[in-house]
């Protein structure tokens, strides 16, 4: 019969925290940045289908590093949460921290419970009436939930990249000065200093998109051209 | 064990909200599309009722149960698209149950539907549909095209047969901007969920004979959006003249129908500003032609 080592609860934790933590890093950086006209979410992507930003609700977006299947799948989760919960309620009753704490269990619940951890990184935003009534959220893979001010930073390089959007960030940015600010994050690690529009992916959730186009849903996917026309105007 | 997972993960994917709250919350569903076991005693349809239960509720005949009932929508094509009307007035039996109720919603940014039937379910359908076709968008990243979406609903509808048979029927008319094809279209429903692509323009609800009448005459092919806009209050002015469930324009309290345009930008409200000054217009031409009738 065949005897089973004993392996610390430390030990075991510690292990799948690393096997977790190795997979995110082999990931490309996101930058959630909250700003005076919304929050801007930008993701170093290279495909136009398989995204890592999504819109979960009127004014709930969300966006992750590490693997794909693992993140589009608590992307839809939250997306039927979400419409659950403000069906059966009400619209305005859907909030991000209600979601945070739902996405916070159930990656806990993985990390401990599971074969093997999720290896992603989430950022759960809800866009306000101004720029201090916005929700930045941060989800790790052990469900650990932090509740950040200004920008969120996630992925492989999230060190380097957050000093380069930290010394750049105001509350008074623009989305044009909040997408180049997390562009030149983004390049932070990287022998060349711009990226092509075709190698990111950007969203917006517009704080002004009831009073200005009288729509509800905030968010709104910048097509590559619209980030090219952001990008050129001059500050 | 790989594949039973692998058939349970393909199984339980779905972009239809009803699916999922039907497999989750089935208690939240719309009355008739709820299951069987959930619904109210009373509700159950005929032949499934429980050997020697009949409850009271049931025993009263359906058609004079007391709930409210919408009445006349009247949907148009026009040179941009397409645009959809309906009064004001909700009834009970004899009864005004109200004055101010919205029949006509947008379902999604590029299509919208109007209801005509029992009220309660109607809604409780309508706001099942936006979010149907709001999250099928947010989970696949793109829009349900436009004939999707009418089957869709013509799916709810059917599912809401056990209702209709006991009096509680529910009848759509939806219309959209076909944006591949670049025109606006219209579907009409029956009680069994039943679709029904119409031309040029529509009607339904206890008014629409006679509005369907006005269209006849009034409705012309590439109308400008303003004629349109007025060939539809005028329609509705023409059911309520004679359908007493059927609300006319309101001056006294300021009350227009509502009328939602679809076109290749999206779907909008016509503001009550136009509406007023439309019927107002048409209020004064029959004025002005004394006619009886």
């Amino acid at each position: 019969m065949t005897q089973q080592f004993y392996v610390s609860p430390e030990q075991l934790m510690k292990d799948r925290a690393d096997f977790a933590r190795k997979g995110i890093a082999r990931g490309r950086s996101v930058v959630v940045i909250s700003c005076r006209d919304g929050i801007a979410l930008v993701a170093e992507n290279p495909s136009p289908s398989l995204h890592k930003i999504g819109e979960i609700y009127d004014k709930i977006a969300f966006a992750a590093v590490g693997k794909y299947n693992e993140f589009e799948s608590l992307r839809q989760a939250g997306v039927r949460y979400a419409d659950v919960r403000g069906y059966s309620y009400d619209r305005e009753d859907v909030t991000a921290r209600g979601l945070a704490s739902v996405y916070a269990q159930s990656l806990g619940a993985v990390f401990t419970a599971e074969q093997k951890p999720f290896e992603v990184e989430l950022a759960v935003a809800e866009v306000g009436p101004a720029p201090d009534a916005d929700h930045l959220y941060r989800l790790t893979f052990d469900g650990s939930i932090a509740d950040e001010n200004g920008f969120i930073v996630m992925g492989g390089q999230a060190d380097k990249v957050s000093g380069a959007v930290a010394a750049g960030w105001h509350s008074e940015l623009d989305f044009a000065g909040a997408i180049k600010l997390a562009l030149a994050g983004l390049v932070a690690d990287k022998e060349t200093t711009t990226l092509p529009a075709s190698a990111v992916e950007v969203a917006v959730l517009d704080r002004g998109s009831e009073s200005a186009r009288g729509i509800r849903r905030a968010f709104r996917r910048l097509e590559d051209s619209d980030i090219v026309a952001l990008l050129a105007e001059e500050n | 064990m790989q594949e039973t997972t692998a058939n349970q993960v393909a199984a339980n994917a779905t972009s239809s909200f009803t699916e999922h709250l039907q497999r989750e919350r089935p208690g939240l569903m719309p009355l008739g599309l709820m299951p069987l076991g959930l619904m109210p005693l009373g509700f159950m349809p005929p032949g499934h009722m429980p050997y020697g239960q009949v409850p009271a509720a049931a025993q009263t005949a359906a058609g004079a149960l007391q709930v409210p009932h919408g009445t006349t929508i009247v949907a148009l094509t026009y040179a941009g698209g397409v645009l959809m009307a309906g009064d004001r007035r909700a009834t009970m039996g004899n009864v005004i149950a109200s004055r101010h109720i919205e029949k006509v919603f947008p379902a999604d940014q590029y299509s919208v539907l109007g209801i005509a039937g029992t009220a309660g379910i109607a809604l409780d359908i309508t706001r099942l549909f936006q979010v149907e076709l709001e999250h099928y968008e947010k989970i696949e990243g793109t829009l349900l095209s436009l004939d999707g979406k009418a089957n869709r609903l013509g799916a709810m509808i059917r599912g809401n047969l056990p209702m209709a048979m006991q009096g509680l029927a529910v009848v759509p008319l939806f219309a959209g901007f076909d944006r591949p094809a670049g025109l606006g279209r219209l579907f009409s429903y029956d009680v069994t969920g039943g679709r029904y692509e119409e031309q040029e323009h529509h009607t339904v609800g206890s008014g629409s004979m006679f509005a369907r009448g006005a269209l006849k005459k009034l409705w012309r092919p590439n109308l400008s959006e303003q004629d349109a806009v007025a060939v539809a209050v005028e329609a509705l002015y023409d059911a309520a003249d004679d359908d007493s469930a059927t609300g006319g324009p309101d001056p006294v309290r300021q009350l227009w129908p509502v009328v939602y345009i679809v076109n290749r930008s999206g779907a909008v409200r016509v503001p009550e500003r136009e509406l007023a000054a439309v019927a107002g217009t048409i209020i004064e031409s029959r004025a002005v032609a004394q006619r009886e009738a």
